[in-house]
């Protein structure tokens, strides 16, 4: 059987359970399965190499170069801003002045901190599992991470 | 929901009643929001916008906020709704078509709330209202975001506050636009002096169809652009302040003309009424134009058959998408100028025969 996204042949057989007893299949080659379980890592090139250029920098969440930020204004995930947080400080004081928040803030955000610590490793875990080969541990720690994400 | 049904109403915006709306169209508070852990609209793949989506689909429903929100795809809209949305203040002109993948609005049938999904940000929540009411606007964008924040967890950072994609609407999120009708600063020459003052302390002045648009008809908005290490009613307050300056120049601007050059004043309003009556063809800029003068007319007392919803009706039912929609047929450019000016010689002149 041949992969539903490329020429390759397809390894993994995975089955998605979707709301209302629902079910979907997809036949993927091993590169289009890491893509499909974790678009974000699949997109992520080798990270974490810092230059003396700002420039270099990467987040490691989602793969965004501090020069792509500084090429389109847009940055790429919450990650982010504490990423590249010494590039950030000087630009948010000129923009607004004083780089603290003030005003509002989530009513629940103990509860979703906490939620968000575990996300962030359950995100870790699935990376590995990922780069090990590990598509049913992958698999697994996906479905929890959308459990938390939904939540 | 069936979009041609919002055809004949204003929508709140152009509701036309509310303090100060002798030149004070409208008042617009935006909160941008984002879902923790997933990426930034721009960088998630299509299926993780559809999970965004999803997700606020269903914070939107079980929030059971009143009035109702309904949702629609943006994706699986037509051009033509789409620019009707954008016409309508609905949605951004981003959102309708440089944007891709999985994105929509949900919005309720007045019109005074709707929130954008995977617009820059996943959430562009917005609220309107006719006139000046910056206070009355926070308390209900207030509650429509607690009412979301309970279903959906939200970005938040403790010393920057909510993220967001782009660095300049960082903190609050908020920015407040009050949409002004400025017509006798233009015309006597005092507008510029006014901007200038404003970017000083940092407020933006931008056209009516948002940033980098022109402005056009004498529509101005002025908005925050500060959004972080203020809070929200602090920003609100200094809007507020500034807002009660140009008002009180408009208005001295106003009295002026009706001292020093009040024929001359009647004698624009009755020439743009005649023009908008018996034109064979007309731009949606000289529209503009002109109605402008109208309004203007109208809030001096220089017109008196008139009642002063006729140009918000007018003002957004000559647009593009709405004339299509009113007249049943695609129109290009001859065609729509055309069918403009048909459509501005019929509502004038059943309004002249009552």
């Amino acid at each position: 059987m041949k992969c539903q996204r490329c020429p390759k042949q397809a390894t993994l057989h995975i089955t998605e359970v979707l709301p209302l007893d629902k079910f979907e299949e997809y036949h993927l080659c091993e590169e289009c399965a890491k893509k499909y379980l974790y678009p974000m890592t699949a997109a992520k090139k080798s990270s974490g190499v810092h230059a003396d250029d700002p420039g270099g920098k990467v987040c490691e969440v989602c793969g965004l170069k501090f020069v792509e930020f500084r090429n389109t204004g847009r940055l790429g995930c919450p990650h982010d801003y504490d990423s590249f947080r010494a590039e950030l400080v000087p630009l948010l004081e000129s923009i607004h002045g004083e780089p603290k928040h003030q005003g509002k803030t989530p009513r629940r955000l103990p509860r979703a901190k906490a939620g968000q610590r575990e996300l962030a490793q359950l995100r870790r875990s699935l990376q590995e599992a990922i780069s090990d080969e590990k598509y049913e541990e992958a698999a697994r720690l996906r479905d929890r991470i959308r459990q938390l994400e939904e939540g | 929901m069936d979009l041609d049904s919002l055809l004949p109403n204003l929508g709140e915006w152009l509701r036309g009643t509310g303090p100060d709306v002798d030149v004070v169209v409208s008042t617009r508070i935006r909160l941008a929001r984002n879902l923790a852990d997933v990426p930034f609209t721009t960088r998630a793949s299509d299926a993780q916008k559809g999970e965004i989506e999803a997700r606020v689909r269903e914070a939107v429903g079980k929030s059971a906020l009143e009035p109702r929100l309904d949702y629609l795809s943006v994706a699986e809209l037509s051009p033509l709704d789409r620019l009707f949305l954008v016409e309508r203040q609905l949605i951004s002109r981003e959102l309708a078509s440089t944007l891709d993948g999985p994105r929509g609005v949900a919005f309720d049938t007045n019109e005074s709330v709707s929130v954008m999904v995977n617009e820059e940000d996943h959430l562009r929540i917005q609220v309107m209202r006719s006139g000046l009411a910056l206070d009355d606007a926070w308390d209900r964008i207030d509650k429509v975001d607690d009412a979301l924040e309970a279903r959906l967890s939200y970005a938040f950072h403790d010393q920057f506050g909510y993220l967001t994609a782009c660095p300049t609407n960082v903190g609050t999120g908020l920015r407040a636009s009050v949409m002004l009708h400025l017509p006798a600063l233009g015309i006597t020459k005092q507008i510029e002096k006014v901007f200038k003052a404003l970017q000083k302390i940092n407020l933006v002045v931008r056209g009516l169809y948002g940033e980098g648009s022109r402005a056009s008809g004498d529509l101005y908005q002025i908005s925050n652009q500060v959004t972080l290490g203020k809070s929200e009613p602090r920003l609100l307050t200094e809007i507020k302040e500034v807002i009660g300056m140009i008002l009180q120049y408009e208005r001295q601007a106003r009295q002026v003309l009706l001292k020093e050059r009040r024929q001359a004043e009647q004698d624009r309003v009755a020439r743009a009424i005649g023009t908008l009556g018996s034109a064979t063809m007309i731009t949606s800029e000289e529209t503009m134009e002109l109605l402008s003068s109208v309004r203007l007319g109208i809030h001096l007392n220089l017109l008196d058959d008139l009642p002063h919803t006729t140009v918000n009706r007018l003002f957004i039912q000559s647009q593009a998408a709405h004339l299509q929609k009113l007249t049943g047929q695609q129109l290009d450019g001859e065609e729509r100028n055309a069918a403009r000016a048909r459509y501005l010689r019929n509502c004038l002149r059943d309004l002249g025969g009552k």
